[in-house]
């Protein structure tokens, strides 16, 4: 609409012949709307990763609403799914986002050294940007056949767990963050053991996905494997899609808080003027609204009330969080980068 | 204007032509080729050589980056040649034979074109896995297709054979059979008739359809990796390893095995242009 109605105006400037101005006249009248000037309707682009595509087109309609309710403007909010780091680059490489929406603070972290977002992004909204958190379960099937409580069954021999590869996957890094600080807190901080336990896990990893929705398709839909490990929200979604009675959540005695974090592209927002209604965006997630839908869509919610009244959907959990891995520029130096703690599970020896 | 030319070089590149506009024709051949093929190779060719020499070769001479690159050339090397073979045996049965619904096979050879990759991986994934179609009835047998390096080939078998059909197939239509009614009735065996007739005329087009399905193979993606089981060191493709570098923002790191690829196509496509030329010379002879 933006575009449409500023073409017909430079198209009038060009020609300026009666009808050309009636014309122009009738498309700004039609855009007004007998609104003030301001009003002309914006649009954001929130580039996002894979499983916040129903969660976004939910949040969408209602903040357009409650924007347009207190601004009298209208707003269209465009959406660009797909895994996490490929997004990312994509920001990086000149996709036009106002807002990102993703699964790791590290890959909004490398949008940032590129000077695309202020370096201190993480500390201008609440709870370190992360309007919703989840965490890292396993899924079994019904009547949980091999018996999996806790993160010692996963390394059992005999037990297949399906999960995707931490190169490729943003959700594959909190999984094996989990499973690597679970097993430290186990050996009292040994790392060695550690070590040890994540590659008895992943010697029973029989397919690794590239992706979180890969790797719940193989579980679900292709039947394979005893145990799914990866996102809350995503076995959540499954038990919906699937129907109730077909598979089980397993929460283990201790998991990671995993926080998807949210920033505006300071660069991106300047160039379009779209800081205000950005910003305005992404602190609307924390209202009581967008946390109830939040909570409805298998998020878990950080606002208190939200979190009561869905209580039974997400039983307390002792977690560990990113900085019992030093953040994520020193985990990911030490666990995934190339030579690091992953790649040491596939050498031989 | 002829006489005025002297019989030299330039003059020899337009002789033949019946059609006009050379300079324009000639001048858009060199734009396309310059900003789709060469700029992209040059772009990624200058990428690698952030962390200097060493770095490029610390890059490529990973293990697991080695592993990969070996899966990938030898699963798609054997997959040309198994697709020359059964892509050959396609052509023949579609040109020289009248069977019913022959147009609506032939029709389908296309299909691996149209589909993108990766439908045709998650198919394939879907019947090869354990509990899948055929992955059911092989899997007591001890065999694993899905999963394993062989997945690797199944897909690029698939995605390889229309390749091998459609260039092998105009050239025997155009093959008079008169030529093989010929060399019988001189009483060479059938087997002498192919062999030492049908495919030596046949050879050049064979090579062709076997070195765009290797060229189609290399750079594979979406395809396998539904099919491959990833796993580092064992059945993760080149392709992948690049996309995981690039994932950690390691753009010099997937250059460089982008570069490393490359370069093994090349010389894998100058073998084939070497093996055709070969071919060519005791043809012409």
């Amino acid at each position: 609409m933006v575009l449409e109605s500023t073409l017909r105006k430079d198209v009038a400037a060009m020609f300026l012949t009666r009808r050309s101005l009636v014309a122009a006249g009738g498309a700004s009248a039609l855009a007004a709307a007998g609104v003030a000037r301001a009003a002309a309707p914006a649009s954001l682009l929130n580039v996002s990763y894979d499983p916040t595509r129903e969660l976004y087109k939910d949040v969408n309609s209602l903040f357009a609403a409650d924007w347009r309710r207190r601004t009298g403007q209208d707003v269209r909010i465009n959406q660009s799914h797909d895994g996490s780091g490929k997004q990312a680059r994509a920001v990086v490489d000149g996709l036009e986002a106002d807002v990102v929406t993703l699964a790791l603070a590290y890959d909004i972290d490398a949008i940032a050294q590129r000077g695309l977002i202020a370096p201190n992004w993480q500390s201008r909204l609440p709870f370190n940007s992360s309007p919703y958190t989840s965490t890292i379960v396993f899924l079994v099937r019904k009547g949980n056949p091999k018996a999996i409580r806790d993160w010692a069954d996963l390394a059992r021999p005999g037990v297949q767990v399906i999960t995707p590869n931490p190169k490729t996957s943003g959700g594959a890094d909190w999984s094996f963050l989990a499973a690597y600080g679970s097993a430290r807190r186990r050996a009292g901080g040994d790392e060695g053991k550690a070590q040890a336990y994540v590659r008895a896990l992943y010697k029973n990893v029989p397919v690794l996905d590239t992706g979180s929705r890969g790797a719940t398709t193989t579980f679900v839909q292709r039947g394979l494997g005893d145990v799914l490990l990866g996102w809350e929200n995503e076995a959540l979604l499954s038990i919906d899609e699937v129907g109730p009675g077909k598979l089980e959540v397993v929460r283990p005695s201790l998991s990671i808080l995993a926080e998807p974090p949210v920033s505006l592209v300071d660069k991106v927002v300047d160039r379009h003027g779209t800081r205000k209604i950005a910003d305005a965006y992404l602190r609307f997630l924390y209202t009581e609204q967008a946390q109830d839908l939040v909570a409805r869509r298998h998020y878990r919610p950080r606002s208190p009330a939200a979190a009561a009244r869905y209580a039974g959907k997400f039983p307390a959990l002792n977690l560990m969080t990113i900085k019992d891995f030093g953040g994520w520029q020193a985990a990911h130096a030490r666990y995934f980068a190339d030579g690091g703690v992953f790649d040491k599970i596939y050498q031989p020896g | 204007m002829t006489l005025a030319l002297p019989a030299a070089a330039p003059a020899r590149w337009r002789e033949h032509s019946p059609l006009p506009g050379f300079g324009l024709g000639m001048g858009f051949t060199l734009l396309y080729v310059s900003v789709i093929i060469l700029l992209p190779i040059a772009a990624l060719i200058a990428r690698p050589w952030e962390h200097g020499i060493s770095g490029f070769f610390d890059a490529i001479l990973q293990p697991r980056t080695l592993a990969a690159l070996r899966l990938s050339f030898t699963a798609v090397a054997l997959a040309a040649l198994v697709n020359a073979g059964f892509g050959l045996l396609i052509a023949w049965v579609l040109t020289r034979y009248e069977f019913p619904f022959r147009r609506l096979v032939d029709a389908m050879v296309d299909l691996p074109f149209a589909l993108p990759t990766a439908v045709a991986g998650i198919a394939l994934a879907a019947l090869y896995s354990s509990n899948g179609w055929i992955g059911s009835l092989i899997e007591p047998l001890g065999l694993k297709i899905a999963y394993t390096p062989v997945g690797v080939f199944v897909a690029l078998f698939a995605v390889g054979l229309p390749f091998v059909v459609r260039s092998v197939q105009p050239v025997l239509q155009d093959l008079d059979a008169a030529y093989e009614e010929a060399a019988q009735t001189l009483g060479a065996s059938a087997f002498q008739t192919f062999f030492r007739v049908t495919l030596p005329a046949l050879a050049p087009a064979l090579i062709t359809g076997l070195a765009l399905a290797f060229a189609r193979g290399v750079g594979e993606y979406g395809s396998v990796i539904f099919i491959a089981g990833n796993m580092p060191g064992v059945s993760e493709i080149a392709p992948l390893v690049i996309v995981g570098k690039l994932e950690q923002y390691d753009y010099s790191g997937a250059a460089a095995v982008g570069v490393a690829m490359l370069a093994l196509a090349l010389m894998a496509l100058l073998l084939t242009n070497a093996v055709q030329l070969i071919f060519a010379r005791r043809g012409a002879a």
